[in-house]
């Protein structure tokens, strides 16, 4: 078998998988670009340009699917290590919500740095932590709740001196919150989260087994309103759509996904929201290849210039 | 079933000869066995995971489920009125596809064909686009009368009818183009019309034909997911199709998912094979 002499540089990790991929595949794909650590996610992130959250199902779906499938991606991220001469390469795995805001940082990042090469690894957030689990090298995990980050913490664990500094189970730096969307002019007069148990009005939530339709529970018990929708969408991408072609009054959706369908849809922020929403942890993965450059990510992405991207996407910055 | 089988005497001969050619052949050849036996092992490996991860002890407590209920009840009934409906409209559109000669007539037999390459989803939306409350249509199904299709077990059966109709059609079509019309040529120089024709000759010709595109096509709508949840939503009792349970049971409790599979799979395959069991006697 060939020599590998980046191999000796590489962090001492269990790599479960890698012993039985095949050669091509634990090969280092050439020439990558910065935002696509390797073709088969350049795949995932091309089903749909401009829906985050029907990139995260399909690469969630795709990923417990198809067992080669996963396999793949873990050799792909894997083969994005730290090489010498290169300056530097950061991977942050991060919920596919974050595309946008991460995509956008990464550019900022890279300017800041010189030679330093950002490659984002966007995916459902659980198959994410199953990657990292199992000896993925990331260095910067930033999952769409905190259960996922707390299953990290608990499995390959996060980075002890960073840790000490700002937590076992990292900080939190984004949440996203509900919003009712409405179709263009609001043809039913929805104002507020009240409306929306009115009978008369066509409502979508999402589906309870699903994160949006946990959120949504969660706040309309909060408010003691009992809405009965005339459906539960699959995902919160659904929910949209409905909205969009005006089949429904009105929908729950997060804050974000009304500022992506800008202009299609209308949101109408309500007071209740705040009792319940999706928290974004990020933190430096233990053992992580680059954990200084893992470091100053998160002081990025936590900076006034972070925030100001994030609440443009419409996150709100605790 | 070709017509000269029902006579006396050609039958018996289909018989006879049917005897000496298994006798004379011995055993059938290898180069079709094994592709056979892979093609089947292929199609029954995924149940058998099915099987092998099912939760076999909390079985009973989950099927009895209300919910699990109705969302059976809800699958059968709807995949049979839109088999029904299938019925009523494809077979017509069958017949004229492969008996008259219109123009444009290839095009309509491409466009049937259409829901089979479309991804469902986008049937779905395609549904919504026509007959939602905003569609081309819909809007004066709701201006006019007040009917609005999206989310009511109406819609459930639309979308099935959008996506099984094309597999009775072709199937249908196919039965007609291979029936001898030499009987329905008879028949007109008889004397009868053409509705007495197709009612008393056609349709009893090409009965196994409609029978198994019926088949093929409620299969098909019990099946059915992508358009109606896109088309007509997702509500227990409602319009939540057992498919459309399993999805949303995966999405937390793949064990839950596996039962509801497993039930959709078992009372498919007693229908299917009784069906089997009445065509085979008749």
């Amino acid at each position: 078998m060939r020599e590998r002499p980046s191999r000796s540089q590489r962090p001492r990790r269990s790599r479960p998988f890698r012993t039985y991929l095949p050669r091509a595949l634990r090969r280092a794909a050439p020439g990558r670009s910065r935002a696509r650590p390797c073709r088969a996610f350049g795949v995932l992130r091309m089903t749909d340009p401009g829906s985050s959250h029907v990139r995260r199902v399909r690469a969630s779906r795709l990923a417990v699917l198809l067992v080669s499938g996963s396999l793949a991606l873990t050799a792909c991220a894997q083969d994005t290590g730290s090489e010498e001469g290169s300056g530097g390469r950061l991977t942050v795995f991060a919920a596919a919500s974050l595309t946008d805001v991460f995509t956008d940082l990464a550019e900022r990042f890279e300017a800041e740095h010189p030679g330093v090469e950002v490659v984002l690894n966007f995916a459902g957030s659980s198959d994410l932590a199953l990657q990292i689990n199992s000896g993925a090298p990331a260095d910067v995990f930033a999952p769409a709740d905190t259960a996922t980050m707390d299953r990290v913490a608990e499995g390959e664990g996060l980075d002890a001196d960073w840790a000490a500094e700002h937590g076992d189970w990292g900080v939190v730096f984004a949440t996203n919150t509900l919003r009712i969307a409405v179709p263009p002019d609001n043809p039913a007069g929805v104002g507020a989260l009240s409306d929306l148990a009115d009978e008369d009005r066509t409502v979508a939530l999402c589906a309870q087994q699903v994160p949006c339709g946990a959120v949504a529970t969660e706040v309309l018990d909060a408010a003691g309103l009992e809405v009965v929708p005339d459906t539960y969408e699959e995902d919160v991408r659904a929910v949209l759509t409905k909205v969009e072609l005006g089949e429904v009054d009105a929908g729950l959706v997060y804050a974000t996904d009304v500022m992506s369908a800008e202009g299609r849809v209308e949101g109408i922020a309500f007071p209740e929201a705040a009792e319940a929403a999706n928290d974004y942890p990020i933190g430096v993965v233990s053992g992580a290849p680059e954990s200084d450059l893992a470091a100053a990510w998160v002081e990025l992405v936590r900076s006034p210039e972070g925030t100001e991207v994030l609440t443009d996407a419409g996150f709100t910055v605790p | 079933m070709r017509p000269e089988r029902g006579s006396g005497p050609s039958a018996a001969s289909t018989g006879t000869r049917e005897r000496a050619l298994r006798a004379r052949g011995g055993r059938p050849p290898w180069i079709l066995v094994l592709p056979a036996l892979v093609g089947v092992a292929f199609l029954v490996l995924p149940m058998v995971g099915l099987l092998v991860r099912a939760p076999w002890s909390t079985l009973g407590g989950r099927l009895l489920q209300p919910q699990v209920l109705s969302a059976l009840w809800l699958s059968l009934s709807t995949a049979t009125v839109a088999t029904g409906l299938c019925l009523l409209l494809g077979v017509p559109l069958a017949w004229s596809l492969a008996r008259t000669d219109f123009p444009g007539r290839r095009l309509v037999r491409a466009l049937v064909t259409v829901p089979l390459v479309m991804p469902p989803v986008v049937g779905g939306v395609a549904l919504l686009l026509a007959l939602g409350r905003n569609g081309l249509l819909g809007r004066y199904l709701d201006a006019w009368f007040g009917i609005t299709l999206p989310f009511t077990p109406a819609a459930v059966v639309l979308a099935q009818v959008f996506v099984a109709m094309p597999f009775l059609v072709i199937s249908v079509e196919g039965a007609l183009r291979g029936a001898d019309r030499r009987y329905e040529e008879a028949a007109a120089t008889l004397g009868a019309s053409r509705t007495a024709v197709f009612t008393r000759v056609t349709l009893p010709m090409v009965l196994p034909g409609i029978g198994a595109g019926a088949v093929l096509c409620w299969a098909r709508a019990l099946g059915e997911f992508g358009a109606t949840i896109t088309f007509a939503g997702n509500f227990p009792g409602t319009t939540q199709t057992m498919p459309l349970a399993v999805y949303v049971a995966m999405q937390r409790d793949p064990e839950a998912a596996i039962v509801l599979s497993l039930v959709l799979l078992l009372v498919c395959l007693a229908v299917l094979a009784t069906l089997r069991e009445r065509w085979t006697n008749v």
